[in-house]
């Protein structure tokens, strides 16, 4: 059944909405990013909960006109609008009043959703008739979704995406060094719009499947998970539209498996697998590669802190020294030193001799940037420069 | 409550009407009559600068004095409230292209997902322009202005692996990128070791040695004499302006700093 999903064979609906979905995803990724990066993430969240008034306004004013209040294209104009004003009036609390941007969002997004929530009560006691439904732009519905709906979706996120692709380097270059970018002459103002302006299309085309209450999750898990990989912004903006595309596949392949599994909320948990998937194994910045890196740095440490104690014939108490000593065969069982032992020993306390002497001579400044204590010192300097140490050394240690 | 105050912040912006008639096509920076506003308060009040064009210039006065707050206001980067900033006489829009600006390096996030490399490659996105793409020219040119900062070693690491000071290497070669005319510099010297000071005095003498002009917004007194040409001090309004062996004085700096700080700061110097 999964495979079929997954290889679309499960109907026509079924295929429409996986398609639909894998597209909002991609391009919600790479949108999403530079948001995530400036620190602006939850910005898509006040916008996605500002769509709601504009959804219900827009099904009362057409039902008002005589039309079909459920129009899809009238309705995601209406959330557009709603959404705009939303954000231009967390950009104006943010910009012209004291107030920071986190007290900006929580206000616009609760008062908006609020207004939403109360004239979509209205709309429920309008004697309009077929206004059920309305509510599922909440978390989205992908029940009858049409031809026309993906194409929506498709064209909305593919202009999304040549957008982001376009305005890449200013907005990585704003969302890294605004006041930079404001002296090289970029509007820093208008680039944040377009940043947030880019979610907010997110956000409309989204509401069909994803809805507005969970749309920040696609905007913003796979650029969070993606950051786990790389360390350059064109790789991580790749990887979320990737991490995206594929959550929004997988997660509507899945729900079309059975009945009862809702699309967005079922989209939204694929992108948090893979999240936790980064989190857990991505080199260098993953939990499991840091905690490795801090076991083999303690170890090391541990082992030069013995040698230096064994060449100064003191003894070693603790446990996790001795034990990693003897698995390097560094020391007997019983905790006397072994002939490698020995030598390795002789080699660190003559490293930190060395060393001692370079820290009085500014010549070797730069090589003293580099002292951590565990690096042997050979690998730092060439082997004239140690036999030039040694010779001042070689009085001192004779005393 | 402020009638007093208006009265005088008007005056200002009058101050910047009347200085259109001189000639400030010889000033790589001029300013006039510039007002900043912070809250309620101007941190910067009527401050007219005329930088010398081939000459380093430093910034000085206490903490909060409006220093940076002048530099970014020259820029355009906080709207000021009042004045007018040319560079070689134009509007400094205008001049962006001859214009490099090195930021705080605590004002941005030195986790940003990228390498330092790319951090120097920011100083030629103004020239490429949105569809530019970056080639085998502007990556040997970036580059070489690593090289000249001492960093060409570390060029793919990323950023947040960096000390303080190879921090304000990177920014400082960031600048260089740009190729511009003016360096504005904000706290250049802050923070950082003793061999980065060195590599970055060393740099701006090389650009005063090609005939560029140097600003950088300065803490410590002790080095303004061996380091700069001109200086320039502030404490919200200008407190004197010129070279530095005629203006860098104790009165001059009693006036910025008030009595006691510079006693003891001059003592080190000395």
């Amino acid at each position: 059944m999964l495979f079929d999903a997954l290889t679309l064979q499960l109907g026509y609906n079924a295929t429409l909405v996986t398609v639909g979905a894998a597209l909002l995803g991609i391009a919600a990724g790479a949108a999403g990013t530079f948001l995530f990066l400036g620190k602006r993430a939850l910005v898509s969240d006040a916008i996605s909960h500002a769509t709601l008034p504009g959804v219900a306004l827009a099904f009362m004013m057409m039902v008002a006109l005589g039309g079909d209040g459920r129009a899809l294209a009238g309705l995601l104009a209406g959330s557009a609008i709603s959404a705009l004003a939303g954000l231009l009036c967390v950009s104006a609390l943010t910009n012209r009043t004291r107030l920071s941007e986190d007290a900006a969002i929580g206000a616009v997004l609760s008062v908006f959703f609020g207004l939403g929530i109360v004239l979509l009560t209205i709309v429920q006691s309008m004697n309009a008739g077929r206004q059920a439904g309305l509510e599922s732009f909440l978390l989205g519905s992908t029940a009858g979704m049409l031809w026309a709906d993906t194409l929506l979706i498709a064209g909305g996120g593919a202009v999304v995406l040549a957008l982001t692709v376009l305005l890449r380097r200013p907005m990585a270059l704003v969302a890294f060094d605004p006041g930079y970018a404001a002296g090289q002459g970029l509007n820093v103002r208008q680039i944040e719009l377009a940043m947030m302006g880019l979610a907010l299309a997110i956000t409309v085309v989204g509401l069909k499947i994803v809805g507005l209450i969970l749309i920040v999750a696609l905007l913003i898990i796979p650029a969070v998970a993606a950051r786990f990989w790389s360390e350059r912004v064109e790789h991580v903006v790749l990887l979320a539209g990737l991490f995206g595309g594929a959550s929004g596949f997988a997660g509507a392949a899945i729900s079309a498996t059975a009945p009862a599994l809702p699309t967005g909320p079922i989209i939204v948990l694929t992108a948090f697998s893979i999240f936790v998937l980064s989190l857990l194994v991505a080199p260098r910045r993953g939990i499991l590669a840091a905690l490795l890196r801090h076991q083999r740095f303690q170890a090391r440490v541990h082992v030069r802190q013995g040698l230096l104690a064994l060449a100064q014939g003191q003894p070693i108490y603790e446990r996790l020294t001795l034990r990693l000593m003897r698995r390097r065969g560094l020391i007997r069982a019983d905790g006397v030193a072994t002939e490698p032992g020995r030598a390795q020993a002789a080699v660190a306390l003559l490293d930190e001799r060395r060393w001692q002497i370079l820290r009085t001579d500014p010549a070797h400044a730069d090589a003293v940037a580099h002292y951590d204590g565990l690096t042997p010192l050979d690998t730092i300097l060439t082997h004239d420069q140690l036999s030039a140490i040694d010779k001042s050394l070689t009085p001192e240690a004779a005393t | 409550m402020t009638t007093p105050e208006k009265q005088t912040l008007s005056l200002a912006s009058v101050d910047g009407v009347r200085t259109v008639t001189e000639d400030l096509a010889v000033w790589p920076l001029a300013i006039r009559g510039l007002t900043v506003l912070y809250g309620s308060k101007p941190a910067v009040f009527s401050a007219d600068v005329s930088v010398q064009p081939g000459k380093m210039t430093a910034i000085i006065g206490p903490n909060g004095a409006g220093k940076s707050t002048l530099l970014k206001a020259a820029l355009g980067i906080i709207r000021p409230l009042a004045g007018q900033v040319t560079a070689w006489g134009h509007p400094i829009g205008a001049e962006r292209d001859r214009i490099a600006y090195v930021p705080q390096r605590a004002s941005v996030d030195w986790d940003f997902p990228t390498r330092v490399i790319d951090v120097v490659l920011m100083g030629q996105f103004r020239k490429l322009g949105l569809l530019g793409r970056i080639r085998g020219a502007q990556r040997s040119a970036a580059l070489a202005c690593l090289t000249r900062v001492g960093m060409e070693d570390f060029a793919d690491r990323q950023i947040g692996q960096l000390s303080g000071g190879q921090q304000q290497r990177v920014f400082l070669a960031r600048a260089l990128a740009q190729e511009a005319d003016l360096y504005l510099l904000d706290e250049p010297f802050a923070g950082v070791d003793a061999a980065t000071e060195r590599a970055i005095i060393s740099v701006l003498q090389d650009l005063r040695e090609q005939g560029k002009t140097i600003v950088c917004v300065h803490h410590d007194l002790a080095t303004v004499p061996e380091y700069f040409d001109n200086v320039f001090l502030i404490n919200t309004s200008k407190i004197a302006e010129g070279p530095v062996a005629s203006t860098f004085t104790q009165p001059n700096l009693q006036l910025a700093y008030g009595g006691r700080l510079v006693t003891a700061q001059m003592g080190a110097a000395g």
